[in-house]
């Protein structure tokens, strides 16, 4: 038995990285300033789905994104780790989705690649860290969870069962779920293998639509256009909300239960504070003052 | 009557979670501003005198599902209880810890009910709100605040038409109060059959480890922390050496903890630990609203920074400005000299 793995995954802003100019003037984001990056969490599950398509040869693993045309690039990264095929979901009716608008879109994709026995993605993304997406896809598709997984240790074709390693609070866990099902991999999970130099070469000029659209902005030739027909490969599968069967009213803003009200870049009122140098003295003066108040010591 | 405030009981062993109690205290208040009781769901195994541990935080009513399958947890049969309860009993509120199991169950419940879930919140509150398009108004809305974008704004998140509100927070960020050890509550045990079909038990526990904490950085009354100013793994050992001195705790921001500098299990933060301690010297932190929402509430701040602009520096009742490789080892030396 070969088996057949979707991987989910999203680009995301970095925003472990924040510099200053990160935010504008009014307190909103400059999306713009921040690097977008393949969700760390998801490229510890892009691992072990890429660990199981070894032990399992004539498996294959499927990369599902939605997003922007630009979110295409992490489609290539995982084509260059040896990702199988990849499918960006992209539409203006997906903007401003929640977790629950946005676990919808996905399910109805999953629904479309159809074949799957493992559907697989990190256990939160960096840009809201809600850890929602993963089990609300699961809950949609009527399948069981395994969330916070460290390890898969082992998976019985015959029964068609997995025996996954995975975190609880204050400690770990080992659980035997059956197949199909949703897994969430933790980021303390095995690192993501690196770029394969003959994968790259292979997949470095595929594109989404979206992608190609830009290239040829006011009347350009795209580069290398014969290679889109000769190496089918090449053309990244963009699939709209029509295309999967999408109900809108389920979908981004419409479909999405939580609004944000505000947002606020914060300031905190300003204490009065002592300013002090890393001066001998400053330092002594500081250490005796804790001591004579009770706060040391 | 309906439309209620739930809280959903985390239980290991017999024992209810701290994080489950903080959320009665908060859920007490919510509901007496509301005007509707506060229930509480205990799902687990050999519950018998449960209510003890929970009544006395204003519950008015315990709703008890008792089964030896439902313990250790697993999602599917809790969830199962969660969803066909609340179904019947139509819940305003619902709160969760945001823990492994609360981030586990809530969004699978929130799934199933179309309901909305906010995870992570670092405030609850009631009040109104107009939608911006339709004008339409609505009252007494559970305002779901947390930090969002890795921390960098603050926001406040509405539920306007979807019921429950739904939302998670970490241990720690509530606090825990008895109410009146004897408050009148009533408890519903509850027909597990009814609510679980035989078809949801599929994911099987095989083996369990829970270690015991490795420190008390929650209960620490000291905090030594440190950032991604600390440079590396190797320059946390000064902060282990002044903690030592100090019978302190160490922290770490987050910054730090994806750095690898620190176990994550030192994070504070709103994704991590929030701390309130009488001390917390900020080592090279740079102060991320995620980071101050975990240790803002601290009795005194000390902020030692190269940065004389860093915005914990606002927060802070002493700011340093120097190099942490050199402040520290004078306040070791210090509190040496000075402390006997």
């Amino acid at each position: 038995m070969s088996l057949k793995i979707v991987v989910l995954a999203k680009q995301v802003p970095d925003t472990r990285n924040v510099g200053k100019d990160a935010m504008k003037e009014d307190g909103t984001i400059n999306r713009a300033a921040l690097p977008a990056i393949f969700n760390p969490e998801d490229l510890n599950a892009l691992e072990q789905a890429l660990k199981l398509k070894d032990a399992f040869p004539g498996s294959t693993v499927s990369l599902l994104t939605m997003g922007p045309g630009r979110a295409a690039e992490i489609l290539r990264e995982g084509l260059y780790r040896g990702v199988d095929q990849g499918f960006l979901l992209t539409d203006r009716a997906f903007a401003g989705a929640d977790t629950l608008a946005t676990s919808y879109a996905l399910a109805t994709a999953i629904r479309k690649i159809g074949d799957f026995d493992i559907i697989i993605g990190g256990r939160q993304a960096i840009d809201g860290d809600t850890a929602q997406v993963g089990p609300q896809v699961a809950e949609k598709l009527g399948l069981p969870q395994v969330t916070y997984a460290e390890e898969i240790l082992n998976l019985d074709k015959k029964i068609r069962t997995i025996t996954i390693l995975r975190h609880i609070d204050g400690g770990v866990e080992t659980v035997e779920a059956p197949l199909p099902l949703v897994v969430t991999v933790n980021g303390s999970a095995a690192p993501c293998r690196p770029r394969n130099a003959k994968l790259v070469m292979k997949y470095k000029r595929a594109l989404g639509a979206q992608e190609k659209a830009a290239l040829m902005q006011n009347g350009a030739e795209l580069p290398y256009a014969d290679l889109y027909e000769t190496r089918p490969y090449l053309n990244l599968t963009e699939w709209s909300a029509a295309d999967v069967d999408a109900d809108l009213d389920q979908c981004g803003l419409n479909g999405s239960p939580t609004k944000v009200k505000t947002v606020m870049n914060i300031s905190f009122q300003a204490k009065e504070n002592k300013s002090l140098t890393g001066s001998d003295n400053d330092v002594e003066e500081l250490v005796v003052e804790l001591l004579s108040n009770h706060t040391i010591g | 009557m309906m439309n209620n405030i739930f809280v959903y009981l985390e239980i290991e062993g017999r024992t209810v979670a701290d994080v489950s109690l903080e959320l009665l205290t908060k859920g007490r208040k919510l509901a007496t501003r509301q005007g509707c009781r506060l229930e509480a769901v205990a799902i687990g195994s050999q519950l018998d005198g449960i209510e003890a541990q929970v009544l006395p935080y204003g519950v008015d009513v315990l709703h008890v599902f008792d089964d030896p399958k439902l313990a250790p947890y697993t999602t599917q049969p809790h969830a199962s209880v969660l969803i066909r309860l609340f179904k019947e009993e139509k819940p305003q509120i619902c709160l969760m810890g945001a823990t492994v199991i609360g981030r586990d169950l809530g969004p699978r419940v929130s799934s199933a009910l179309k309901s909305g879930l906010t995870a992570d919140c670092t405030s609850l509150e009631i009040g109104d709100h107009a939608d911006g398009k339709t004008g339409k108004e609505y009252k007494d809305l559970l305002y779901q605040i947390r930090p969002a974008f890795g921390g960098n704004i603050i926001a406040t998140i509405v539920n306007p038409e979807h019921r429950p509100q739904m939302a998670t927070v970490r241990e720690g960020v509530m606090k825990k109060e008895i109410l009146d050890p004897k408050h009148p509550g009533t408890v519903v045990k509850h027909k597990v059959a009814d609510y679980v079909p035989d078809t949801e038990y599929v994911i099987k526990v095989i083996d369990r480890h829970i270690q015991k904490a490795k420190h008390n950085l929650k209960g620490a009354p000291i905090v030594v922390a440190g950032g991604y100013g600390m440079g590396s793994r190797e320059g946390f050992d000064l902060l282990f050496e002044l903690a030592h001195e100090l019978h302190a705790e160490v922290g770490a921001s987050r910054a730090a903890v994806d750095a690898g500098f620190a176990d994550h299990d030192r994070q504070v933060g709103q994704t991590g630990v929030t701390v309130r301690p009488k001390l917390y010297i900020a080592c090279g932190i740079s102060g991320q609203i995620q980071h101050l929402a975990g240790m803002q509430e601290s009795k005194i701040i000390i902020s030692i920074n190269t940065d004389p602009d860093a915005p914990i520096n606002a927060v802070a009742d002493y700011v340093v400005v120097g190099k942490v490789e050199e402040v520290v080892p004078k306040m070791i030396k210090y509190y040496k000299a000075h402390s006997k």
